[in-house]
């Protein structure tokens, strides 16, 4: 820490941080563009200009840029002095040049970083006379809305877009006033995290498209905080609704999670919400009539149902701990299924015992420190997004602290750029195709699952010989494993990453042995295993049998009814299983969307999707995660445990009794299940007031909330309440900052940007004050962990027959973002894929009709050749597709159809 | 008067090869330079007193010791030659480009030597296409005797040398622009620091140096420093090529003491001005200087004299006003160069000059407003160095402010008599 | 598709830079060179060839000015606009040309012979008025001169 003086104030800073930096975190108010604390420092904007002053002697000063500024001890700075201040107010006149100042019918208006700095600066009148430049928008595909005659050449756009996300398809064209960013021609984004834009953008160029449809300004949506549902990692997120639905998603800062960033996954998922499927009421049927029905007849039905026999139920890794814990008590532990596929369970099984005996989970902050990498079989981009934006900035840390030797502080983002030119740090993917991490890869590796861990457990082996040794190991796998045991050796922070792609234990096995043998080296390891989904780990935290084994007690008829929580069971298991299992009883669904499943139930009652519920989540880094409601769902939905509860209490069961709110039922899980007793603090219960009052989910400017409803009736609605959550839903409440846990959204005064953040924060891009949301579930073991001997035999293709393994796809695979439209009209169509060798083998090109075999079904499908998919292997896409529902890998047969 | 930078041009034209070159005793320097430490060339280069001639005069020697050393330092190390001259009103690089380019190879062998360069490349503008043949030509020749390539002149020390062709840009010429453009990039600026010396092109250590700064180089190590000192007039050492354009009888390029006053330059080798027409004031080293007005003309044209004055010696090549051409339509076409060849990287340099161009162009048609006067004060404020992220736009500045502070009446008349004074009489 | 001869003038370009990228502006040179300009198409040929994105060459391309991004005419003149030639007259020169070849500035003659561009100061202040045709300098211009000089580009 060293002291400086701003404006005749004292202010002890970080000498690594710049000025701009120290003076934001100090809570000063110094306007700027180009920064970006995540994109560091390029001085180009020339806006966060202050007087330095060489000692107090020296009236005149020198203005110099905040943002391009290392402090110094003792440095004289001024922010208000008034040759610099004309100065700022000068270059806000300047970027407004052009501006078309159509803030009335520009989306970011409210929310916008040049507002507010225009305001700050106290430019106000434009004095520029002459014909504006102007240009022709792109199309930019279903997320984004183009508008360059907004650009004020900051620049953020392309240094987020190509240099921090690795995007290949935008760049900055032309020059002086006439500088143009946007695509070689109209066309959708290629990088998943074009959304950012919108938040990194600081007017209103790149604004949300799905967000136009049913466009709201910031002042007059209701938000909640609440957790991506879109995939495991838990990235934080402001939802947005109006009139009863959901306007749009935004970042909402976590600094262990997503910080600044989200994938498009998880900003345009979220329309499901909206869609046409949701089912709006309960319904039953009667003889071969479906009708809706009260929910007062509905719970009767449930529990009469309840009440006859054994129940088995079904639940769901994306519904909430509270959810499937209440209906595990309804059904009893014993008669509780894992909604997941049978592999998939084991695998998750498995997952969780690696993380409980160590390495255990890091976050994304922790991966993003990393100094060397190895990927193995995780396809990351595609499963877990945002951490593939966390790895490519892993592998720039070797350069950092070679920037660091020569006297390049960290945040000149382009200088550390120059000095490393094309260079950056080691990273080792392995995986049967290739993934969109490849280009920032040292070296790849294209092979069959077994052979991707027999290449892990060589790497372990070398690190340390304890480790079970490799039989029969090809002499190139061999060489690569030394090339990347010695690079492990030689980091000091390594990360290594695994996951569900494959759905194969031992590459999992194999990755956890990596990090093992390198904790015992005394590395500091990160080490994370991606997983599908919202509540994948949570669900098996909840100790749920294999969904196998219900199959087979319901064929045995040992079932009275099933009850199948927030899943579509087509997705977990062949169909002709499926439909045997569901016909062996009577069905119960609660769910918020249609799907095969909830058409095959008698018994449909409408659960709340992620926005209009609260529960708790716990992410692929065994992380707890409250979410919250941002409204209240219409008619009789309400959320699964609510159903579930309500029908234990007509069964008179205590649980239905006592579980008047959701600390209730939290309260009831950490009694139940220890590993889960953190859960109480992943935020604050429903009685938590900061000076009596509730936290208000509607900002303060919130209009119209007596006559919203004007149309219905002049008398101003009682606001709903919110038995569950401190929260309030209207814009009344505590005026002062919540826990992170309970930031609904980020606004301060003279700050209605999304870059009031940097107001919420204990330092800029650090933790939030008090600390970021979440709880850790999972704490290192004490005991260092043994080896796993459980190293496979090498993978040997077979004649006439493929492995066939599933493929993720970011846009697609996920069961609930595929249905918002914006997200499927990005989604490929179903294929099965094959290496080029294979396809010429085939006599197939691409494009080609071939049909698939396999023993539970067949299809049809159209060749996609992928030139590295290793011989013998071939690829099918998860989660959509006519073979969606099979688990992979299996081995099938694929023949030209003619 | 010895004129050592030029002394062996041919009259004809004809670009001088490499025999010619060496029966008058080229490539005598490098050899001599090859047998010396690297440190002793800097150590001479820095008691020579040469200051860079591309315009900002920072002393060379001294430039090239910031380059780190050592067997643990970054390899390889970068040689530039800075050939861009876009400078409006400038042309000087190119005689010495054209008529002696083995100097400019003679002096790049020597300064890679002194830095430990291996690898080196002259940067020459797309528009010079006679130079780059030429260059190109005294390559060859010097690679075949093996004064370049591996092992030169039996040190052990490799050196290659290339020629790049620009894609045309002013700011092609500002070093780390320049170094942009070598990678095959925009020619947006760098930030400094890092120092091009610590972190250059490809991010390895580069010395970028004017045309002329290396040209001196053999003559230095040749006769050392002493006589390169007092090659000069005044403080500031060696010769310097000067030059003259606008309605004088002679204009030219001339190789003279550095310290030659003004007036000497524009009656002696200008022969004067032309019939008819007066002087008014000049920009004394290209356009991004001051104007300087007939008050000055006594003034040493060397770096510390031309401060003093109020402007910059800048490439030495004056840019004549006479007092039939418009002052207003001079910083117009001025400006509109700037503007044009802004980056478009900082916001006071796109925007004002952007502005300022519009703002001279409405003044010259009659257009203009006692507002935009105030406004043309606040660009130069706006643009001042250390405002924008580097030299172009402060460049830009000087013309713009030296013109609003010597010739304001004829911005006013222009204003009020709602037109321009010497439209039609040009 | 890139010649054979102008991959080969590239690759030789390439073979000179640490990284293949860095030949850019030399690849968007000999584009140029053997066929008058970039078109859209080339943008994306160098762009494969040198491993990296269109939108990567076009920023580049569309930052200098000697790199055509439109179709020009058989021969590119280029008058040189700076301060020395507008002294000495440039304006005459330009409006000469404008109406000898019927087009504006920027625009190519019908008969697809001439392109007409500014360029900056062209470093022969002395000699000004400037131009140069095809690369060619041509100084101390007058109209008459100018005749004769477009007499010899066909
Ligand atoms: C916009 C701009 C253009 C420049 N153009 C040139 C140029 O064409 N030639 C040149 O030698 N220096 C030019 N310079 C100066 C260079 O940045 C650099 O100072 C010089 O090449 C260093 O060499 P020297 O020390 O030998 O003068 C330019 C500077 C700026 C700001
Ligand atoms: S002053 Fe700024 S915009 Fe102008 S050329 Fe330099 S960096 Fe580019
Ligand atoms: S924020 Fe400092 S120059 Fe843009």
């Amino acid at each position: 820490m060293i002291r400086i003086f701003v404006d005749g104030k004292p202010y002890d800073i970080d000498p690594k941080k710049n000025l701009l930096d120290a003076c934001l975190g100090h809570g000063l108010d110094l306007p700027y563009f180009c920064w970006h604390p995540a994109l560091g420092s390029v001085g180009a904007c020339r806006q966060c200009a202050v007087k330095i002053f060489r000692d107090e002697k020296d009236t005149r000063g020198r203005i110099m840029m905040a943002c391009m500024t290392a402090p110094a001890p003792n440095m004289i700075v001024s922010i208000a002095d008034p040759e610099v201040r004309d100065f700022r107010a000068g270059i806000v006149e300047g970027l407004m040049m052009s501006h078309p100042h159509d803030c009335p019918v520009c989306d970011e208006g409210g929310q916008c970083h040049l507002q507010d700095m225009t305001v700050m600066t106290g430019h106000n009148y434009r004095r520029y006379d002459f014909p504006k430049r102007t240009f022709r928008n792109q199309d930019l595909g279903p997320l984004l809305n183009h508008e360059m005659n907004r650009c004020i050449q900051c620049y953020r756009c392309t240094r987020f877009y190509t240099e921090y996300a690795g995007g290949k398809d935008f760049s900055v064209s032309k020059l002086r006033n006439l500088v143009y960013f946007g695509r070689i021609e109209d066309g959708a984004f290629e990088s998943e995290f074009s959304g950012n834009l919108d938040e990194v953008c600081p007017t209103g160029v790149f604004t949300d498209k799905t967000a136009k449809q049913h466009y709201t300004r910031k002042w007059d949506l209701t938000f909640a905080p609440s957790v991506c549902p879109h995939c495991a990692l838990g990235c934080n997120i402001s939802p947005g609704e109006r009139y009863g639905t959901l306007r749009r998603v935004v970042n909402r800062y976590n600094g262990e999670i997503n910080g600044y960033f989200l994938c498009d996954r998880g900003r345009f998922g979220y329309e499901h919400v909206n869609s046409g499927r949701r089912i709006p009421a309960p319904r039953a049927r009667k003889d071969s009539q479906t009708a809706e029905i009260s929910k007062t007849e509905a719970l009767d039905r449930f529990s009469t149902l309840a009440a006859a026999g054994k129940l088995i139920g079904v639940g769901s890794p994306r519904a909430s701990l509270e959810s499937n814990f209440a209906l595990r008590a309804l059904v009893g532990p014993e008669n509780f299924y894992a909604g997941v596929s049978d592999a998939e369970h084991k695998l998750l099984g498995e997952m969780l015992a690696i993380l409980r005996e160590g390495p255990a989970p890091a976050s994304l902050r922790e991966i993003e420190l990393a100094d060397a990498a190895l990927v193995l079989g995780e396809d990351v981009t595609n499963v877990a997004p945002r951490l593939a934006l966390t790895l490519r900035q892993s592998v720039r840390q070797l350069l950092f602290d070679n920037a660091e030797k020569i006297g390049v502080p960290l945040w000149q983002d382009h200088a550390i750029r120059e000095l490393a030119q094309k260079d950056h740090g080691p990273l080792f993917i392995a995986s049967p195709y290739s993934t969109k991490l490849d280009d920032v890869a040292t070296e790849t590796r294209r092979a069959a699952p077994d052979d991707i861990a027999r290449l892990g457990f060589a790497v372990a082996h070398i690190l340390d010989p304890a480790a079970p040794d490799v039989p029969g190991l090809a002499d190139d796998v061999r060489a690569q494993a030394e090339r990347i045991a010695q690079t492990l050796k030689a980091s000091a922070r390594p990360a290594i990453v695994s996951g569900v792609s494959t759905l194969n234990v031992a590459v999992v096995r194999a990755a956890a042995d990596v990090a093992r043998a390198l904790a015992m080296a005394g590395k500091q390891v990160s080490f994370a295993l991606a997983m599908e989904e919202s509540n994948s780990l949570g669900l098996a935290m909840l100790d749920p049998k294999p969904l196998g084994q219900a199959f087979a007690a319901a064929s045995r008829g040992e079932a009275q009814a099933i009850v199948v929580l927030e899943n579509d069971l087509y997705r977990r298991a062949p169909a002709a299983a499926v439909d045997a299992f569901l016909g062996s009883a009577r069905v119960v669904v609660l769910d918020s969307l249609e799907s095969p499943t909830v058409q095959k139930a008698e018994l449909v009652l409408p659960s709340t999707p992620f926005s209009e519920a609260d529960g708790t989540l716990v992410s692929s880094e065994g992380r707890a995660q409250r979410f919250f409601r941002v409204y209240p769902p219409a008619g009789e939905i309400q959320d699964a445990w609510h159903w579930l509860r309500d029908v234990l209490g007509l069964l008179a069961r205590p649980e239905g009794l006592s579980w008047s709110k959701l600390d209730d039922v939290v309260e009831g899980i950490a009694r139940a299940v220890p590993a889960l007793a953190r859960i109480r603090d992943a935020a604050p219960g429903a009685g938590f007031r900061i000076a009596g009052a509730k936290i208000p989910r509607a900002p303060h400017r919130f209009s119209g909330r007596t006559s919203m409803l004007a149309q219905i009736a002049v008398s101003e609605p009682k606001p709903p309440e919110d038995p569950d959550s401190p929260l309030s839903f209207t814009m009344e409440g505590a005026p002062v900052e919540p826990p992170a846990s309970l930031l609904p959204f980020f606004w301060t005064g003279g700050w209605n940007s999304i870059q009031s953040v940097n107001k919420f924060q204990e330092e800029i891009a650090g933790p939030l004050r008090g600390g970021d949301a979440g709880v850790k579930l999972i704490e290192p073991a004490a005991a260092p962990p043994s080896y796993r001997n459980s190293v496979p035999a090498a993978f040997t293709p077979r004649q006439g027959e493929w492995l066939l393994v599933s493929r993720h796809h970011i846009f697609g695979s996920e069961e609930l973002s595929a249905q918002s439209p914006a997200i499927a009209q990005l989604s490929p169509q179903p294929y099965v894929a094959l290496g080029a060798e294979d396809a010429a083998a085939l006599g197939a090109a691409s494009g080609a009709s071939v049909e698939v075999k396999l023993e539970a079904a067949a299809a049809r499908l159209p060749l996609r050749i992928e030139p590295g998919l290793p011989r013998g292997v071939a690829a099918l896409p998860a989660g959509f597709g006519p073979l969606a529902g099979i688990p992979l890998p299996l081995w099938g047969r694929i023949e030209l159809t003619r | 008067m010895e004129t050592p930078l030029t002394a062996k041009i041919r009259p004809d034209g004809e670009m001088i090869d490499l025999a010619a070159y060496e029966r008058a005793g080229g490539y005598q320097a490098a050899r001599q330079a090859m047998q010396m430490a690297p440190a002793d060339i800097v150590e001479v280069v820095k008691k020579s007193g040469l200051r860079g001639r591309g315009g900002a005069g920072f002393p060379t020697g001294q430039k090239w010791s910031f380059v780190p050393s050592g067997p643990d330092s970054a390899r390889p190390k970068y040689l530039v030659a800075n050939g861009d001259e876009m400078e409006p009103g400038t042309f000087k690089d190119r005689v010495l480009l054209e008529g002696d380019p083995h100097e400019l190879v003679e002096g790049m062998i020597i300064s890679a030597r002194a830095i430990g360069a291996e690898r080196g490349y002259v940067f020459l503008r797309g528009e010079y296409t006679d130079a780059g043949e030429r260059i190109e030509r005294a390559l060859h020749e010097a690679k075949s005797e093996g004064y370049l390539g591996q092992n030169i002149f039996g040190s052990g020390a490799d050196f290659d040398l290339r020629l790049h062709m620009s894609g045309g840009r002013y700011m092609c010429g500002e070093e780390t622009g320049l170094l942009n453009a070598l990678e095959g990039k925009r020619a947006n600026p760098r930030a400094k620091p890092p120092f091009p010396q610590v972190s250059g092109l490809f991010g390895k250590p580069t010395i970028v140096q004017n045309i002329e700064t290396l040209c001196n180089i053999p003559h230095i190590v040749e006769k050392g420093p002493e006589w390169f000192q007092k090659l000069s007039l005044t403080g500031d050492a060696g010769t310097k090529l000067y030059g003259a354009s606008g309605k004088v009888k002679k204009p030219g390029c001339w190789e003279l003491p550095m310290g030659t006053t003004m007036r000497e330059l524009l009656e002696k080798h200008a022969g004067g001005m032309q019939d008819g027409v007066q002087f008014r004031g000049a920009l004394p080293g290209g356009a991004s200087t001051d104007f300087l007005t007939a008050d000055h003309l006594d003034v040493p044209m060397d770096f510390t004299a031309v401060a003093k004055a109020g402007s910059r010696l800048g490439t030495g090549t004056m840019i004549v006003l006479d007092d039939k051409t418009c002052p207003v339509g001079m910083v117009w076409n001025l400006e509109h160069f700037f503007a044009q060849e802004s980056c478009g990287w900082c916001t006071p340099c796109w925007s004002g000059l952007h502005w300022a161009e519009e703002i001279l162009a409405a003044i010259e048609a009659g257009r203009g407003s006692t507002e935009h006067l105030a406004r043309l004060d606040h660009i130069c404020k706006m643009i001042a160095p250390g405002n924008t992220f580097c030299a172009l736009a402060p460049g830009a500045a000087e013309p713009l402010q030296s013109a609003l502070k010597y010739f304001p009446e004829d911005f006013e008349r222009h204003i009020r008599e709602k037109r321009c004074p010497w439209r039609d009489g040009r | 598709m890139l010649t054979p001869e102008e991959q080969r003038e590239i690759e030789e370009e390439a073979a000179h830079y640490p990284v293949r990228r860095a030949a850019c502006i030399d690849a968007l040179r000999v584009v140029q060179k053997h066929r008058g300009w970039v078109s859209d198409e080339s943008v994306r040929d160098i762009a494969e060839f040198l491993h990296t994105s269109p939108e990567d060459i076009d920023s580049v391309a569309t930052f200098y000015n000697l790199i055509f991004r439109k179709p020009v005419g058989r021969h590119v003149i280029m008058i040189c606009d700076s301060v020395s030639c507008w002294v000495m007259g440039y304006d005459k020169m330009r409006d000469h040309l404008k109406s000898r070849l019927g087009v504006e500035m920027g625009q190519t003659t019908s008969d697809g012979r001439f392109t007409l561009l500014p360029v900056v100061c062209l470093g022969a202040c002395d000699r000004a008025p400037t131009m140069i045709v095809d690369g060619q300098l041509h100084a101390n211009l007058d109209p008459a001169k100018i005749d004769q000089i477009l007499e010899r580009y066909e």
